[in-house]
């Protein structure tokens, strides 16, 4: 080179070679770098060419969009027509027919929550308002009436002074302060009062709607629902679940541990069953608890001990020196649990953690089992009319197709997150 | 450095006393009857071939690790299994570790308000002043705002260090504070130590920097197996050294 005669230390910082091969240098480099190489690449092609263009011309070039009944639809291509006749049921179920909007809005609402708080903007207060709003806004349009006990204002006037009594104990003026005691007082005495009977049993009714039991819901409202909500509760309790599996309490871990190994021990299926079946013959007769909220419950145990796991590799993948260093400040166990600790191990379980979420995702399905009328249930129900026997492919294709939309964007939003969290961080 | 040798701490009053500390990991006796008084000001050094128990000695102040017989009394408290007794314990204790232990998905910033704001309760604003006042005299204040994974050793040791003194501590523990050091970063961060010792800081430091030891120890400890072999100050320390380990171990370590 001609900076030979420059003294070391002087010399000019060169920059990189520049790739100016284009296109087909890019292709031989990569595709045909070999005769082995190439002809895999032939190989390959033709295959998915061949695989590609039959699907194309079932699908799309010979398909039936138009078809009244099924029998004029046999023989051609793929008969969307039964989609089109059918996605009403499909995707809503034996809702009443002329109410569709409301499971239609409901879903919209859910869509609308989880986009909200897919936003780490949003990660703060704002979260409980999306969430409250949401799930009310929810719940008031699948049902069309809802009724809020007396006890449950007494509670979160309980909850919401005690813990702004607890968390604002050094920051809030005395004004405040006396808010925080004074709903508190009021939650703790309404509760006694209502416990022992002296309260009656007072609800307030929102009744805008005619009300839809659980029992008649189905389709995607019903996936959505046992899916967020599952997850929503699941993931906190796995996170206290995996606390616990680290405590240094024998009672607590022993709990945590047998909870989860008992949980992990039996398929999903026979706890949804001991939900539906056995759980009534151990409850005092005359109570009766929905059947859509014992599923509910049921997929939010098996979650929970799951989610624990992943969460239990991220605890554990921290340097001892996170929590000695923590420690050593003077903070407190849940100041470092919530400052220190989770925020990191949760950094990095995001990638497992997102997996399980979808892997449960699609396990809400087997609910089907139990008898209620998920996504997957309706689209198995639509295909039980006779006048449109014989096209299993069609309904499965598209309930597949809805499954990975869902399935997609949370595998898209977990990369995301991914580096969004990193930001900075990363050496 | 005369001056300093013929300090006299006679008559200043203990702000770390151990009576007859003992500790086991298992079987193995780790601290074996263990006598220490700090005075208030006072700065110590511990050396000691590994596994002598010199860290885990500076642990037990701030209970990260938890002596099984024995007195330990910080700044007039008695360390119990109390948790609000190792908090208010902790919160007089400041800590620097060999790894430096920095909070990685904060800023540096936010690693140095942490404590303060969380544990003192103090206004987030005032906490950013000090935090800031803390870095000048680290000399890194303009990496306030990156994380610790963007910065050099040397600098997060000596953010590890501001990170302590944020708390306004009145006794400071050095664990190795430059043996994971890469060699041209470990004056900055005893420069650091100096600057602090000489203001009057009360500080026991596990190190082998032999050079601070003479510079600003008012004592140094000799550990080995588990006991304070010898202590002294630190011109009769290295010229006179009295008991064959001591003379042992400082044959090792300054034999270049």
């Amino acid at each position: 080179m001609s900076d030979d005669a420059v003294p070391v230390g002087e010399r000019r910082q060169l920059a990189p070679p520049v790739d100016d091969s284009g296109a087909l240098g890019w292709m031989r480099r990569h595709l045909f770098s070999s005769w082995s190489n190439g002809i895999t690449t032939v190989v390959l092609v033709v295959a998915i060419g061949w695989i590609l263009s039959n699907f194309l011309e079932w699908a799309v070039f010979t398909a039936n969009l138009t078809a009244a009944t099924g029998s004029e639809c046999r023989g051609g291509g793929a008969c969307w027509a039964l989609i089109r006749e059918k996605y009403r049921y499909i995707f809503f179920g034996s809702f009443p027919y002329e109410q569709h909007w409301r499971p239609l809005f409901a879903v919209i609402a859910m869509l609308a929550m989880l986009v909200l708080s897919a936003d780490r903007r949003m990660w703060n207060w704002r979260l409980l308002v999306i969430w409250g709003v949401g799930s009310f806004v929810t719940f008031l349009l699948m049902f069309g009436q809802i009724h809020i006990p007396l006890s449950l204002f007494l509670f979160v006037a309980l909850a919401v002074g005690g813990i702004g009594m607890n968390l604002r104990k050094a920051i809030a003026n005395t004004g405040e302060m006396n808010t925080y005691r004074a709903l508190a007082a009021v939650g703790l005495v309404g509760l006694v009062l209502r416990i022992v009977g002296i309260l009656p049993a007072w609800s307030l009714a929102i009744a805008p709607l005619s009300y839809v039991e659980t029992s008649l819901w189905g389709g995607i409202p019903v996936t959505m629902i046992l899916a967020t909500y599952g997850l929503a509760f699941a993931f906190p309790y796995g996170v206290l679940l995996a606390l616990g599996r680290r405590s240094n309490l024998p009672l607590i871990k022993g709990l945590c541990v047998g909870f989860i190994e008992l949980i992990r021990g039996v398929p999903l299926i026979s706890l949804l069953i001991m939900a539906s079946v056995m759980l009534p013959l151990f409850l005092p007769s005359g109570t009766t608890i929905d059947k859509f909220l014992r599923a509910q419950v049921a997929v939010i145990l098996f979650a929970g001990a799951y989610i624990a796991e992943v969460i239990r590799g991220g605890l554990q993948s921290l340097p001892k020196g996170q929590f000695e260093a923590a420690d050593a400040m003077g903070l407190s166990y849940p100041q470092k649990t919530l400052l220190i600790i989770l925020p990191q191990a949760l950094r990095v379980v995001i990638p497992p953690l997102i997996n399980t979420f979808i892997g449960f995702f699609k396990d809400t399905s087997l609910v089907l089992i139990i008898g209620i009328f998920d996504f997957l249930n309706t689209a198995n129900q639509a295909l039980v009319d006779p006048n449109w026997a014989g096209f299993p492919g069609e309904v499965y294709l598209f309930a597949a197709f809805i499954y990975f939309i869902f399935c997609f964007s949370m595998s898209r939003y977990s990369k995301y997150l991914e580096v969004e969290l990193n930001k900075g961080t990363r050496r | 450095m005369a001056a300093k040798a013929a300090r006299d701490l006679s008559n200043v009053a203990s702000v770390i006393e151990l009576r007859s500390v003992n500790k086991w990991f298992g079987q193995f006796h780790v601290l074996s009857d263990i006598n220490l008084d700090v005075k208030e000001g006072e700065k110590i050094v511990i050396c000691g071939p590994s596994g002598s128990g010199k860290s885990t000695l500076i642990r037990c102040i701030n209970r990260l690790e938890e002596h099984q017989a024995g007195d330990i009394i910080v700044d007039g408290v008695t360390l119990s299994n109390d948790v609000k007794n190792i908090e208010a314990i902790r919160r007089e204790v400041g800590m620097v570790f060999q790894s430096f232990n920095l909070f990685p998905h904060l800023t540096i910033l936010d690693n140095l308000t942490l404590a303060p704001i969380w544990v003192k309760k103090t206004p987030k604003k005032e906490a950013e002043e000090i935090a800031m006042s803390l870095l000048n005299r680290v000399r890194i204040p303009e990496q306030a705002l990156k994380y610790p994974g963007q910065l050099s050793g040397g600098q997060q040791q000596r953010v590890a260090i501001a990170r302590a003194l944020c708390m306004r501590p009145k006794i400071m523990l050095f664990d190795e504070p430059t043996s994971a050091l890469d060699p041209e970063m470990v004056k900055e961060v005893l420069d650091v130590m100096i600057e602090l010792a000489r203001e009057g800081m009360t500080m026991l430091c596990v190190t082998h920097e032999m050079g601070f030891a003479r510079a600003v120890a008012d004592r140094v400890i000799f550990m080995d197996r588990g006991e304070i072999v010898e202590q002294n100050e630190p011109e009769e320390f290295f010229a006179n050294p009295q008991n064959e380990r001591t003379k042992l171990f400082l044959g090792q370590i300054l034999h270049h």
